[in-house]
């Protein structure tokens, strides 16, 4: 993974949200699912954002793209802001495309392979229709193409589905993969196949990807760079090993901690987390372990944990920087 | 694209499979057959003068003969003959008018299911409105004012009993809408139009089908009623019949069959479209079939 990096260098961020907000109305109350995130996937990059459930990492996806518009901040594309005129969002999809969690529903049950995999192609008047469809199975491991052109989804196995999805995306040439728990519900055993579909499309198409999951094992298998969300907003971001093997921030201590080969886990006390009302302060602070464990109040920041608000991440793609938005790990740093 | 048609002929054949299944709607698609071949032979088995008041050869009110094997009208006219041109008028009445409707419907409920905001809520307002008219007296009203004829019957009728199916579709869009591959399809870059003629229309079709169906049968009823209350085509129909032996005191006078021949037409073909609409839905709607597809 390391080498990769070097290979990568230091270039700029093709798909990035910038003081990303997204509210919704939520019976009467402001649910804000996405409440200020910074984040960037650079060019042949993948980055993992992990949270827990209802964490907003899937808002943040479709906002990336542009099924959602955000409530205020941007989303660029190669630097320029997205435009939400339906012309442009079209001409949008043939660069950033979606994966989604479960490959069952996500493809047309009356459509076979080939519709399927075709659909992208045909919205954009693309002439070598079966050319496509044919190379892009064949990129996903569906070989030989034909033999599946005229199957029903209900016919192929849980990652074949997957494959046929990924296919679907891949047909549009798209730069940039943003794919939404895309193993989550798939066989252990196909787990990792798809995963290192995901890898090779990379290394052969220079694929960048946005990957979001709940799962730190695949974030750690598969990303250059991890993203921390929890409760709309980025908690903690960088370079994977940094993050995963040294978590600066309680929170993504937490995650790791409850990993089976984990030695002492942490489990969470405190209501899980509700985006109609953001504690003020720390948005982690009700929950956090080192708060409650008075560690914050004798580094003397815990005050601060439960009154004064964090300042929004900054991040750039390739960093190998990592960032944590937690006054106790500010306070020790310093 | 050979295994486009087996596959078609495989879906053709498990669809009639769980068709027969259905008892009751085998009878009802029997009788329908049965009615709509003799609809259509009527012009060349039987003489349409024998329809001319001034031609008629038989008695008045004559009771049923071996010349009039079901009697005749109070001028005269054969009253077996008249049941089988009738039959044409009220189906085609019904079938024409169950095709507006449904299409209106269709239309109206993936557009209000489809579209959020302002669009869906415009289109279920005039969706309700049409719901809670009385149809028959829209209905009635639309009849005299377009005038006679067989088209404004058809329009009447199509136009005041579309909204209860608009309802159905766009329940069924919703459901469909929130499937997986809409939002995969829309991130594709689909647009509206792709979405509900690729995605929604074929989800909703078997549904539309069997609603069809139903909606031929009170669309039937719906002809007669408008007939035997006045505003009939011009044309003489099992409604226009009912109208006469009312007008004629036939069933005071004892003429039994001037009444019950366009009755029991009436009975039967709306009882047969209503067995096979049930059954179309028994087979074709997954809801009622309680597996999902």
């Amino acid at each position: 993974m390391t080498e990769r990096r070097e290979n990568a260098g230091e270039r700029g961020s093709l798909l990035e949200a910038r003081d990303l907000h997204v509210e919704f109305a939520s019976r009467g109350r402001r649910a804000r699912a996405v409440d200020g995130v910074n984040l960037a996937v650079g060019e042949g990059e993948i980055v993992a954002l992990v949270g827990e459930s209802g964490c907003g990492k899937t808002t943040l996806a479709r906002t990336l793209l542009g099924l959602e518009r955000p409530t205020s901040g941007s989303v660029l594309y190669g630097g320029a802001p997205l435009s939400y005129s339906s012309r442009a969002l079209k001409a949008y999809r043939r660069e950033v495309q979606l994966v989604l969690q479960d490959p069952t529903g996500s493809l047309n049950p009356r459509h076979t392979v080939y519709e399927a995999v075709a659909e992208g192609p045909r919205i954009h008047g693309m002439s070598d229709e079966r050319d496509r469809v044919v190379s892009a199975l064949a990129r996903t491991g569906l070989r030989p193409p034909e033999r599946f052109l005229h199957s029903y989804p209900h016919e192929l196995s849980g990652g074949q589905r997957q494959r046929v999805v990924i296919a679907g995306a891949l047909a549009l040439d798209p730069r940039v993969l943003v794919a939404d728990e895309p193993v989550a519900s798939l066989d252990a055993s196909v787990r990792g196949e798809i995963l290192a579909l995901l890898l090779r499309l990379r290394d052969e198409l220079g694929l960048s990807a946005l990957v979001v999951t709940h799962d730190l094992g695949l974030a750690w298998n598969i990303a250059d760079r991890v993203a921390v969300m929890y409760l709309g907003r980025i908690v903690e971001s960088g370079p994977v090993e940094q993050v995963l093997r040294s978590p600066t921030h309680p929170y993504t201590q937490a995650l790791l901690s409850v990993l089976p080969e984990s030695p002492s886990p942490v489990v969470l006390s405190g209501e899980p987390p509700d985006p109609t009302r953001i504690p003020g302060g720390c948005r982690f602070h009700p929950r956090c372990q080192v708060l409650a464990a008075g560690a914050a109040a004798r580094a003397g920041v815990e005050g601060r944990c439960r009154s004064q608000p964090l300042a929004i991440l900054p991040v750039s793609p390739f960093s190998a920087d990592s960032h944590a938005a937690c006054h106790y790990a500010g306070a020790r740093l310093e | 694209m050979n295994i486009t048609w087996t596959r078609r002929r495989t879906a053709l054949s498990r669809f009639w499979r769980d068709y027969r299944r259905q008892r009751a709607g085998l009878y009802g698609a029997a009788i329908l057959i049965a009615a709509v071949a003799l609809a259509l032979l009527t012009p060349l088995v039987t003489d349409p003068a024998g329809m001319d008041v001034t031609r008629a050869t038989g008695a008045k009110m004559a009771a049923p003969s071996l010349d009039f094997p079901l009697g005749t009208d109070e001028s005269g006219r054969s009253v077996l003959l008249m049941t089988l041109w009738g039959s044409r008028v009220s189906l085609l009445i019904g079938f024409m008018s169950a095709l507006l409707s449904m299409t209106i419907g269709t239309v109206t409920g993936i557009a209000a299911g489809h579209f959020r905001g302002w669009t869906s809520a415009v289109l279920l307002r005039i969706t309700d409105w049409f719901l809670v008219l009385p149809s028959l007296v829209l209905a009635l009203v639309l009849a005299a004012i377009l005038g006679g004829g067989t088209s404004t019957i058809i329009l009447a009728i199509g136009v005041t009993s579309w909204a209860s199916t608009a309802r159905l579709i766009r329940a069924q869009t919703l459901s469909v809408e929130a499937r997986p591959y809409i939002e995969r399809s829309r991130a594709l870059g689909a647009g509206h139009w792709h979405i509900m003629t690729r995605h929604v229309l074929p989800n909703v079709a078997p549904l539309v089908l069997a609603n069809t169906t139903l909606q031929v049968a009170s669309a039937i009823v719906a002809e007669s009623t408008l007939a035997f209350l006045g505003a009939d085509s011009g044309k003489v129909s099992w409604g226009g019949m009912l109208r006469g032996s009312y007008d004629w005191g036939a069933a005071t006078s004892g003429a039994w069959w001037y009444v019950l021949a366009p009755g029991l037409c009436i009975v039967a073909v709306v009882m047969a479209f209503t067995l096979c609409g049930r059954a179309l839905e028994a087979v074709l709607n997954p809801r009622l079939r309680g597996v999902s597809r």
